[in-house]
């Protein structure tokens, strides 16, 4: 099995869900090429164990985000049976894009995969797990955080391609600055708020706790339609983002179905809930019956403590 | 001029999912909608078309059950609907042709659809088609207006909520946006009944048979969760802080 991943960058470096992709095909055999768009990351990507080449691909193109651009520009350097990309918004949308070009199917956010391919997948929000087969070649988009990152120790060569491209899309205006806050997708940690919050502005106290745990702050959907300040890329849910991290914790989110879909997969769930009869408290591993305002600041406090030792 | 707007029917978000001899039993699905995300697709069409930007056409592709998201489409304004008939679970390849032949065939050249759909939750098909037919893709906008021939769309990506300018035929893929979602008056809903629907199968648009090279081998319910230790007020916290690290060692 030959394969190709397609890189994740993150402000102009490599994301560690690369890693994590090439630790994927690792598991499969065969030759592994890893492709940088824009060149991010290339060296990083060679040291990474398991690597065999890097194609570090660079042209004008790469300055704005222009999915069919760059998916013209790195079509014709993807080889191999089995292409593989992040389940990122932009790399759902390459893998997509690049599978079309290609004539393969593509079967997206798989969190586990074997041989000759057996892919699982959530769907309906992670409602039901679907199991699928699909041959190569075809192309696969996986899960962040869903499988063990190649460790580091490779010295891949690293080969460049300057591409000319034409491009379609051009940034006109930046009307907000991304947030600097790590996205609900990508978290190993996730703190949402929904409704009981009682109103926008006291989210900040739930980023004062994720500040103190390297957390993303997520939101029910109650929250974000009640409330113009919270986002729908907070929304953790059907209609929002599905996650899976290691610990998500729930403050004053009642748990409709929508939501538990959506976050019911996490590793250990933490309720914090003032109604001892909220359904979120059903899917719990520790639930706690109390006011947000009681229970976050003594929190926030056993945290700092906990961490600083 | 005009704006092909791309409908999924799924299960109602509320809607319970249950699974029978290793499927999705979609007999007990009491409840069909239109894709949440195709909806703000649609939405923005009915504007666009308000704003003069000619006709709009809604296409599904699925079973007879499917042609329902065609009529609610017609209740709030689109002026035709394609529904391909399909009845087999068909991949990403499949999916793509089959719409694109429906797309040529309107000869429009802005293509509207939701980021994913809410059964698959994938969202393979926008950026897929665009490359099937050539056009630019331009993903999770919030919203597009038309000025001049150029589009500008709204949208999140990787440095911020920016406005982008796209020249050419283009498919736009949706995210939940701003716009409210208008409902169909009464008046609206009684043309839609009588608005004829384009039936076509996959051969009428000139697609073969083909095997899906995608296939399912098993549905399953995520496994239950155990029932979980109970605290009671605040002056459990620490004692919850001990066993986040101690016993589940995730922090």
């Amino acid at each position: 099995m030959s394969t190709t991943v397609i890189s994740e960058s993150n402000n102009g470096t490599l994301h560690p869900v690369t890693a994590q992709l090439v630790g994927a095909a690792s598991s499969l055999g065969g030759p592994i090429t890893v492709i940088c768009p824009g060149g991010v990351g290339a060296s990083d990507a060679a040291k990474i164990s398991g690597v065999a080449n890097v194609i570090s691909v660079v042209g004008d193109c790469f300055e704005t985000y222009d999915c069919s651009a760059w998916s013209k520009t790195l079509s014709p350097l993807v080889e191999g049976e089995l292409i593989l990309s992040s389940s990122s918004a932009i790399g759902r949308e390459l893998i997509s894009s690049i599978s079309a070009t290609k004539g393969i199917p593509v079967v997206q956010d798989v969190t586990s995969l074997k041989n000759s391919f057996s892919a699982t997948r959530t769907i309906y929000s992670g409602k039901v797990i679907e199991e699928v087969s699909i041959s190569p070649p075809c192309a696969i988009s996986l899960r962040v955080n869903s499988f063990e990152s190649a460790a580091d120790g490779g010295s891949a060569e690293v080969s460049t391609v300057n591409v000319s491209q034409e491009v379609a899309v051009a940034v006109k205006q930046a009307l907000a600055r991304a947030s600097e806050r790590l996205d609900v997708s990508e978290a190993d940690i996730i703190i949402s708020g929904g409704r009981g919050m009682g109103e926008p502005a006291n989210f900040s106290h739930l980023n004062e706790v994720a500040d103190v745990l390297g957390a993303a702050v997520g939101a029910s959907r109650a929250a974000v339609d009640t409330w113009g300040e919270i986002p729908h890329s907070m929304q953790v849910g059907q209609t929002g983002k599905t996650v899976t991290p290691n610990l998500y914790i729930a403050v004053g989110i009642s748990g409709a179905i929508q939501h538990l879909a959506g976050m019911r997969s996490s590793k250990f769930i933490l309720a914090i809930n003032k109604d001892p009869e909220a359904p979120i408290f059903g899917v719990a591993d520790y639930g706690i019956v109390s006011t947000w305002e009681d229970a976050l600041p003594v929190l926030k406090e056993q945290l700092i403590e906990l961490l600083s030792n | 001029m005009g704006v092909a707007v791309l409908l999924k029917q799924v299960p109602d978000t509320t809607a319970k999912i249950s699974i029978s001899g290793g499927r999705v039993d979609e007999g007990s699905i009491t409840k069909w909608s239109i894709s949440p995300y195709d909806e703000y697709a649609l939405e923005n069409a009915i504007q666009l078309k308000e704003a003069g930007f000619g006709d709009v056409v809604a296409i599904t592709c699925g079973p007879a059950r499917a042609a329902k998201c065609l009529t609610e489409a017609a209740a709030v304004g689109a002026d035709r609907l394609i529904h391909i008939l399909t009845d087999s679970y068909l991949d990403s390849i499949q999916v793509q042709s089959l719409l694109s032949a429906a797309v040529k065939e309107t000869g429009f050249e802005v293509v509207m659809c939701g980021k994913q759909a809410a059964d698959t939750n994938s969202g393979s098909t926008g950026p897929g088609l665009a490359s099937t037919l050539g056009f630019s893709c331009v993903g999770g906008v919030t919203g597009v207006s038309i000025d001049g021939g150029l589009a500008y769309a709204t949208r999140l990506g990787p440095s911020g909520l920016e406005k982008v300018e796209v020249g050419g035929p283009c498919v736009f893929t949706f995210d939940k946006g701003d716009s409210e979602l208008r409902r169909p008056n009464v008046r609206g809903i009684m043309m839609a009944k009588k608005k004829p629907i384009d039936s076509l199968l996959p051969n009428d648009l000139g697609i073969g048979d083909s095997d899906s090279m995608v296939v399912i081998k098993d549905h399953s319910s995520p496994p239950e969760k155990q029932p979980g230790q109970k605290f009671v007020g605040s002056e459990s916290v620490p004692e919850v802080v001990e066993k986040l690290r101690g016993e589940a060692n995730v922090i």
